[in-house]
């Protein structure tokens, strides 16, 4: 059975980058950076959903630590003529002036240097619950973003940085969140993902069985934070240009968003709602323009579609309290056994 | 193998403990019974250290628990069975299972022992796969013991396991708990229901308004006029 499974993932797998190899070279532009962000968000998500989920801490600082993630990466990636370029209020600070290195060093420097940053963070805050730890992490990541918006020399301040070089690709997005899924799935069903479950039901419980709180907490924090700088990296090559602006709290309650959809607590659930918020946000905008039904004419008018899945969004709330998936995880074994348990059925009732 | 000598604890300015005396010799099933508010609960979580005493010292084979951290106490040998159960709602109960033998390393032991409590408790094993939830309280008690016994305790301290159960059902988890008993696990049991406690205690303590009144066997508690007055009622008989 083991063996069928780990077949089925590499088949799958496998499958995934002839669809990346096929779509890189066939689809448009459009389309390509739909997917993108797709994968990015699924990065975010699954980030979030550690913390979140699957610790139970409302923790509120993505914004802040995808800030750290893209900072890094776009001022690690640049150009020495680009920076000298982007800098010209104020010149850039002597070292990172001439640093230039490649993609995914950068990448990983933006997740160690957020990682650091959510220990600093982390350590006084995390013994804080519920609300209060919402509040501290939010506010977190509003200094963050009031930090860069005001270091000329570093971050280039309100102007931000422009021309980053695009590194990003589909390889880069689909292989990156294939990573964290894997890394976040073996981090869960360890026995630590375990402990952070038993942490989230009920931490007087969790302690008096020999837990400690204040660790486990810590390191889901730390390794949430590394894959949202990670994700926010990927974001500011993408995109090609940042500024502080981008790194409000709006965009935290974006990944927030998808989480709770997909179901807090479901791996699973992150992805399929990553794909389809990210997706559908974009679909939905034939709602914005005039759309001809033959007999009348619907004029178009812009925001529309947000209306529209803000009624999709409470449609769901409604019907799937927890979200898509709850806590439930897609496995090889329960999609087989769904198929063919009709026939097993059949199987007993000749037995008997 | 635990002593507490002349404890006292205060919230604010109340005194919940005025100064006690308790000694849970191993091997033993030992009761600490009294009413709503007499401090027992804050006996245990003075023993867990949950609470800070001003005053009076607790002692594990001779160790003071007090610079014993609540999450290092399972190591030492003392688990909790918390009031209210406090099951992991969401997780199913193997996993609640696995989670108390979370500090233990020696898979094959482990295995041994989700084997002893399955057939310690039956009904577990029916519900391996159901999330703990879901299941009845007297259920989510006996999940509640096992999860403990999975961290091999040596004392293992139980915080009124009867609260809200059918009397069948604590008659059960009495049965239970002698026979965890004789398998050379010490028991502290915390109790307002005197009558099933007393019965199976070899030592018992009665408290009021945070302080020890009567202390002596379970059965002469038992019969024990005081006592019969103030918990039993009529039922000891019956």
């Amino acid at each position: 059975m083991k063996i069928r499974n780990t077949i089925l993932t590499l088949v799958s797998i496998a499958l995934l980058a002839a669809f990346i190899w096929y779509a890189d070279s066939n689809f448009d532009s459009y389309k390509i950076r739909i997917l993108n962000l797709c994968a990015i968000y699924t990065i975010l998500a699954l980030s979030m959903n550690l913390i979140n989920g699957f610790t139970g801490l409302l923790s509120l600082g993505h914004a802040g630590f995808m800030a750290v993630g893209a900072y890094t990466t776009a001022l690690l990636t640049m150009s020495e003529t680009a920076k000298q370029q982007n800098f010209f209020l104020k010149p850039i600070v002597a070292p990172l002036a001439t640093i230039t290195l490649p993609f995914l060093p950068a990448l990983l420097i933006g997740g160690v240097l957020s990682a650091f940053v959510a220990f600093l963070i982390g350590a006084p805050t995390l013994r804080l619950r519920g609300d209060y730890l919402a509040i501290a992490t939010l506010g977190f990541s509003e200094i963050i973003r009031i930090v860069f918006t005001n270091t000329q020399n570093i971050t280039n301040g309100p102007l931000g940085l422009k021309s980053i070089p695009n590194n990003t690709n589909l390889w880069w997005t689909f292989g990156l969140a294939l990573v964290t899924l894997i890394l976040i799935k073996s981090l869960i069903d360890s026995s630590y993902g375990k402990a952070l479950k038993a942490i989230r039901e009920d931490e007087v419980a969790a302690e008096s069985m020999g837990i400690n709180l204040f660790q486990h907490k810590l390191i889901a924090f730390i390794i949430g934070a590394f894959f949202a700088a990670i994700g926010g990296g990927l974001l500011g090559s993408l995109i090609g240009a940042i500024n502080p602006i981008m790194f409000r709290f709006i965009l935290t309650f974006n990944v927030l968003l998808i989480v709770v959809m997909g179901g807090m607590g479901s791996i699973t659930g992150s992805v399929i709602s990553a794909f389809a918020v990210t997706a559908g946000l974009e679909y939905l905008r034939v709602l914005d323009e005039s759309i001809n039904l033959g007999f009348v004419t619907i004029k178009g008018i812009p925001g529309l579609r947000m209306v529209v899945f803000a009624g999709l969004l409470m449609v769901v709330v409604i019907f799937f309290k927890n979200g898509l998936m709850g806590t439930k995880e897609f496995s090889w074994d329960k999609l087989i056994n769904f198929f063919t348990s009709k026939k097993r059925f059949k199987k007993k009732e000749v037995g008997q | 193998m635990l002593k507490i000598e002349d404890l006292k604890v205060a919230y604010g300015g109340i005194q919940a403990l005025k100064g006690i005396n308790l000694e849970v010799e191993e091997g033993k099933i030992v009761a600490l019974i009294g009413a709503n508010g007499a401090g027992k609960s804050t006996t245990l979580r003075s023993i867990v250290g949950l609470v800070k005493p001003y005053s009076g010292s607790i002692t594990y084979h001779g160790e003071d628990l007090s610079k014993i951290k609540t999450k290092d106490m399972v190591r030492k040998g003392i688990t909790l069975v918390p009031e209210g159960r406090r099951v992991f709602g969401n997780l199913t109960v193997l996993e609640n299972l696995k989670i108390g033998a979370f500090y233990r390393k020696d898979e094959k032991e482990i295995k041994k022992d989700l084997e002893w409590i399955y057939t310690l408790f039956p009904r577990l094993k029916e519900r391996t796969w159901q999330q703990a939830g879901t299941l009845s309280g007297g259920e989510q008690q006996m999940l509640a013991v096992g999860r403990a016994l999975m961290s091999r305790p040596k004392l293992l301290m139980m915080d009124e396991p009867s609260l809200g159960l059918a009397p069948l059902i604590v008659k059960e988890i009495f049965n239970i708990i002698q026979q965890i008993h004789k398998e050379g696990v010490t028991i502290l049991l915390i109790e307002q229901n005197a009558n099933v406690s007393l019965k199976v205690a070899h030592q018992a303590y009665v408290m009021e308004t945070g302080k020890i009144t009567l202390q002596g066997t379970g059965k002469e508690l038992l019969t024990n006029e005081d006592v019969k007055k103030a918990y039993l009622g009529e039922s000891v008989h019956g």
